[in-house]
């Protein structure tokens, strides 16, 4: 059934196709929506799931974490400081190998404070064991939680599914609601091998000395490194049943391109629209949005850049003193690989800053005149 | 009642390990006793059985047996909480020697 709704709503709405159990969170702008709805669905019956409220986003996650361990599909969203107050628990839900599902709103980081769109809350938690979904439309931020629960569960490990603030939680877009009988056919029941058990006790994440620790950890990143080829065959599955594509990364007209960008969330929609200006005013751009970040998609990305000329990496975010973070992670996919473009590396959109179609073209004219990346972090769009 | 020791778990390859962190290094055999510098020891003539000490325990390494509260010296890390918040002081903390 099509229906107008937010991008926080897509979240929802995911989450109780994926009949989420166990839903706790705490409230937070812009990601407020999200568990406003899901608590209606929760108290008029129209998803039977319990409802945990709680004093903070830090008990928000432990509280998915023991409902993960005892069986339960458990989903909650935050953003931005809300995220950061997690940090902790985020490392017990990815090392504890707990798959939980959660939207994630990117709203930049105070100081100053804000509420308006960047990357940098969840590019700061990317070493938690945690596989990050970058979305650009209300519809594949619905379809992503479905995907994301079963990706999860298959691999036991979690998953953030992260759209930005306003740009799109607060956007209304036509979203094609599945039938639930189908999402139950792609999605089954969480069933744990393991699980939280009164009659067959355990302790979870007990003391582990170092002549264990490090074979789990080997363990999750060997899990991790499975995540890609899942995903490119759960896509294919959801392709099946619902007629959407689902993948690791979404290229646009880079099949002929000599320069492409790569993008990722909102401004990679705004960076088609660039693109197709760009080839018609004579430059043959193209577009690589990023979908999955972590674990990271190094095959894909390099089989699109190695037949471009030049790629100009756009981030919304900065890991200050190293420039912008996807530019970095793109950087080392290519490293040492023979025939490989130069990579430049652009931060705009800070703070919500509008990346607009003529920022996409100043990077491109910048671009032009530069044949190597080097150190000095390009800023776009910035009031020097 | 603590079950009977168990006999230490080892895995020898990353592959005969649970997904899951669990059960790995039971307490059972990682007696966190040996951390103590110093040991509560109680005076049965002035403990008036109100359990407080048993409440504040945080590890909790204090039983009530029968009536009388019982340290599990396997397990007391020597904090000193049960001493401090003992209302009639009969909990004395004295240095351990081994």
């Amino acid at each position: 059934m099509k229906k107008v709704i937010m991008g926080n709503h897509a979240l929802s709405y995911g989450a109780m196709l994926s009949r989420a159990q166990v839903i706790s969170a705490y409230p937070i702008t812009p990601q407020t929506q999200v568990v406003e709805l899901l608590s209606e669905m929760c108290a008029d019956g129209t998803l039977n799931a319990q409802f945990i409220k709680v004093e903070s986003e830090h008990s928000a996650m432990a509280s998915c974490i023991g409902a993960s361990a005892a069986g339960a599909r458990a989903f909650t969203a935050t953003s931005s400081q809300g995220l950061a107050l997690m940090h902790e628990m985020l490392h017990w839900a990815g090392g504890g190998r707990h798959p939980i599902v959660m939207g994630e709103v990117n709203r930049s980081m105070a100081p100053g404070w804000s509420i308006w769109a960047d990357q940098n809350d969840s590019l700061s938690q990317r070493d938690t064991g945690w596989m990050q979904f970058y979305c650009a439309s209300n519809q594949e931020v619905l379809d992503t939680v479905i995907q994301a629960f079963k990706v999860a569960e298959t691999l036991m490990l979690p998953a953030m599914v992260i759209l930005d603030a306003f740009a799109l939680s607060h956007t209304y877009e036509v979203v094609d609601v599945p039938d639930q009988a189908l999402v139950d056919k792609f999605l089954p029941p969480f069933k744990p091998a393991i699980k939280l058990d009164p009659a067959d006790p355990r302790a979870f994440g007990g003391l582990t000395g170092s002549e264990h620790y490090m074979e789990l950890r080997y363990k999750l990143e060997k899990d991790m490194e499975k995540a890609p080829a899942l995903i490119e065959e759960t896509g294919r599955e959801y392709e099946k049943l619902f007629g959407r594509r689902l993948g690791l990364i979404d290229p646009y007209r880079c099949e002929d391109a000599d320069f492409v960008f790569v993008t990722s969330g909102t401004a990679g929609y705004t960076a088609r629209v660039a693109v197709d200006e760009l080839r018609a005013s004579g430059v043959k751009a193209g577009n690589l949005r990023m979908k999955l970040f972590r674990p990271f998609p190094f095959q894909a990305v390099r089989e699109v850049l190695a037949k471009v000329k030049k790629a100009a990496v756009v981030d919304r975010n900065c890991s200050y003193g190293a420039g912008g973070i996807f530019y970095q992670e793109v950087k080392s996919a290519v490293y040492g690989w023979p025939g490989m473009p130069p990579i430049l590396g652009y931060v705009t959109g800070l703070g919500g800053r509008d990346i607009t179609t003529d920022s996409f073209k100043e990077i491109a004219a910048h671009a032009a005149a530069r044949d190597r990346a080097d150190e000095e972090i390009v800023w776009i769009g910035v009031k020097k | 009642m603590r079950p009977k020791k168990a006999k230490k778990i080892v895995f020898n390859s990353a592959e005969d390990m649970p997904t899951m962190i669990c059960s790995v290094g039971s307490q059972t055999h990682n007696l966190t006793g040996a951390w103590r510098n110093i040991r509560p020891e109680m005076d049965r003539t002035k403990c008036i059985k109100c359990g407080m000490c048993w409440k504040f325990c945080p590890e909790p390494a204090i039983e009530v047996v029968g009536e009388w509260p019982v340290v599990d010296y396997d397990y007391c890390k020597g904090c000193g909480i049960c001493a401090e918040e003992c209302p009639a002081k009969c909990i004395a903390m004295v240095e351990e020697r081994r």
